[in-house]
């Protein structure tokens, strides 16, 4: 166990941390399941991921390596079809929290998965879109993001294009989503607070003028910022040893 | 019992995938029609719109053919495997392929599937409001919900003029049974204007009415039923055969050459007269390694009728054991 944690490997932990106590949650393949599976047997032992394609109460008997992996499928609990997953379990307001990834994020929570520069018609770098994502954070109850990258051209000021919106930048709102509650970077943990993400702790060896400085928009810090403690060594024993063996999401 | 519905691959294309049609190809990882996709290459059939709400390397082999003038779609990644590259240079302007994409979410192409099928004028969806999509997309509009007053988005009906999909097993007049992941496929089955069914097999009526709950697209809205068994490769078929990891990571690194798309093509599909054929030039490995074990589910008890059956006109002698 003296290797030191890898990027991934400080990522998952930390989600997996903030995600103590949690129920429902809505994960896609890779980091977001194992930070779940690891919260599984640490922070939040009633935990259950439901997956985009369907699936719920997965149990599978390895690492699946999409959400469509059938290996998914064989000894789950329930697989529904996608008008039933999006319309009832969605829409219907049965996540307590969604795991949403982003190319750029704004200071209330809007992400831009769509395209970056350029134009919509024309755009410099074309993303794959919203996919369920825009569904998931207008309903989920609350929104983990982690962004694999924290620079002043992926937390931004302006998104380039708002493909899903924060609840608060929302007139006239039917949707219940309260947004992003929970962004986790390679820099820190920030939390929103007064429909503002505010810095909530820096991660080992990060200062705070780093994370200010990698942040497109006047970063607000909590008073009581504080240092997240790094991965334990049983934190990365499970990731490594029980969860993923094969390195498959670790690399 | 009305007539089969069996076709060759190459006889359901032709007859019902014109230019110009709005194709639907849908199954969400799983149960993908890979191989009518291939067919639709063979023949050339060019100028579709192409409705597929998560893309995969099959989109970047329609545009490379030049089979493609529109793309309906709500995710245009390689499935979670990396870019399609054939698609990003079409929409980012880097290639002679023009495509336009009509772009919703994913809750967005359900209700246009579920609209299509129900025959409704349009289907609201609530999390629109806010979103540049709503802005940059003129068929995502607002009306006032008659019952609040307040506004909310709603999305167009999607019919397409062919739904086509894949599925673990149909009978001779085409129910289609399947199970495992089933994203729209009975949705878009019933949008569709016509409908084309590839299936891992063909079976007996006997092996699909003794579980009917299992069958998710009836004969009577099906026009062609064709047996194609490695017709989702590279994705999966439960209990079939495993999707082909390799192949779809290996995808996104040859798509970044310009041409190199077009070249795979000419080995792959117009090089090979039918899937038969494009199956024993990728060879027999390939399905060995994506193999699967068996898992059968439980069964159960449909109920046998013990009161004597009073005789119906027109029940068939089978009906009435």
């Amino acid at each position: 166990m003296s290797l030191p944690a890898t990027v991934t490997e400080v990522l998952t932990v930390l989600a997996a941390r903030e995600l103590a106590g949690r129920r429902i949650v809505f994960a896609g393949i890779g980091l977001p399941t194992l930070a779940a599976a690891l919260a599984a047997l640490s922070t939040a032992p009633d935990i259950e991921i439901i997956y985009e394609s369907g699936v719920t109460g997965a149990h599978p008997i390895g690492l699946p390596t999409t959400i469509s992996d059938s290996i998914l499928v064989t000894g789950a609990e329930a697989v529904l079809p996608m008008p039933q997953l999006f319309g009832y379990v969605i829409a219907g307001q049965r996540i307590d929290t969604g795991f949403l990834g982003a190319a750029q994020i704004d200071r209330h929570g809007s992400l831009n998965s769509t395209m970056i520069g350029g134009s919509y018609a024309r755009p410099e770098h074309r993303l794959p879109g919203s996919g369920g994502a825009i569904e998931v954070m207008g309903h989920a109850r609350e929104v983990f993001v982690v962004m694999r990258r924290h620079t002043p051209q992926t937390l931004v000021d302006r998104p380039d294009f708002v493909t899903s919106p924060a609840p608060s930048s929302v007139s006239g709102r039917q949707a219940s989503g309260r947004g992003v509650t929970r962004l986790i970077t390679p820099l820190g943990v920030l939390t929103r607070e007064d429909d503002e993400l505010v810095l909530r702790s820096v991660n080992p060896g990060v200062d705070v003028a780093q994370v200010r400085s990698a942040t497109g928009w006047p970063l607000k810090v909590a008073a009581d910022v504080s240092d997240a403690g790094p991965p334990t060594a049983e934190e990365l024993r499970i990731l490594r040893e029980v969860l993923d063996p094969g390195r498959i999401y670790l690399r | 019992m009305s007539a089969t519905r069996v076709s060759t691959l190459a006889g359901a294309i032709a007859t019902y995938v014109q230019p110009g049609m709005t194709v639907a190809l849908e199954g969400f990882g799983h149960l993908v029609p890979t191989a009518a996709a291939h067919e639709i290459i063979r023949q050339r059939i060019g100028d579709l719109t192409v409705c597929r709400m998560s893309c995969d390397m099959m989109i970047d082999q329609l545009i490379a053919a030049g089979c493609v003038r529109g793309l309906v779609s709500s995710f245009i990644g390689n499935s979670s495997g990396g870019s399609l590259h054939e698609l990003r240079r079409a929409l980012e302007g880097r290639s002679d392929r023009v495509v336009t994409l009509d772009e919703y979410s994913h809750g967005g192409m359900i209700a246009r599937y579920v609209a299509g099928a129900a025959k409704l004028p349009f289907y609201p969806i609530r999390s629109y409001q806010g979103s540049d999509l709503a802005a940059v997309n003129d068929s995502i509009r607002q009306v006032i919900d008659p019952y609040s007053g307040d506004p909310i988005f709603v999305v167009p009906p999607l019919n397409p003029d062919v739904s086509i999909i894949h599925a673990q097993r149909a009978d001779r007049r085409g129910n289609v049974q399947a199970w495992g992941i089933l994203g729209v496929q009975q949705d878009v089955a019933f949008a569709g204007r016509r409908v084309i069914v590839t299936v891992e097999e063909i079976v007996d009526d006997d092996v699909i009415r003794a579980d009917p709950n299992r069958t998710i697209v009836p004969a009577q809205i099906v026009d062609a039923v064709v047996e194609c068994p490695f017709g989702s490769y590279p994705a999966p078929v439960q209990g079939y055969y495993d999707r082909d990891d390799a192949f779809f990571r290996e995808w996104s690194d040859m798509g970044r050459a310009e041409g190199a798309v077009d070249r795979w093509l000419d080995t792959y599909i117009r090089g090979t007269a039918d899937h038969s054929e494009y199956l024993a030039l990728i060879g027999p490995e390939v399905r060995s390694r994506l193999q699967v074990g068996e898992a059968l589910s439980g069964r159960v008890n449909y109920g046998l009728h013990l009161r004597p059956a009073a005789p119906r006109p027109g029940a068939d002698q089978e009906a009435s054991r």
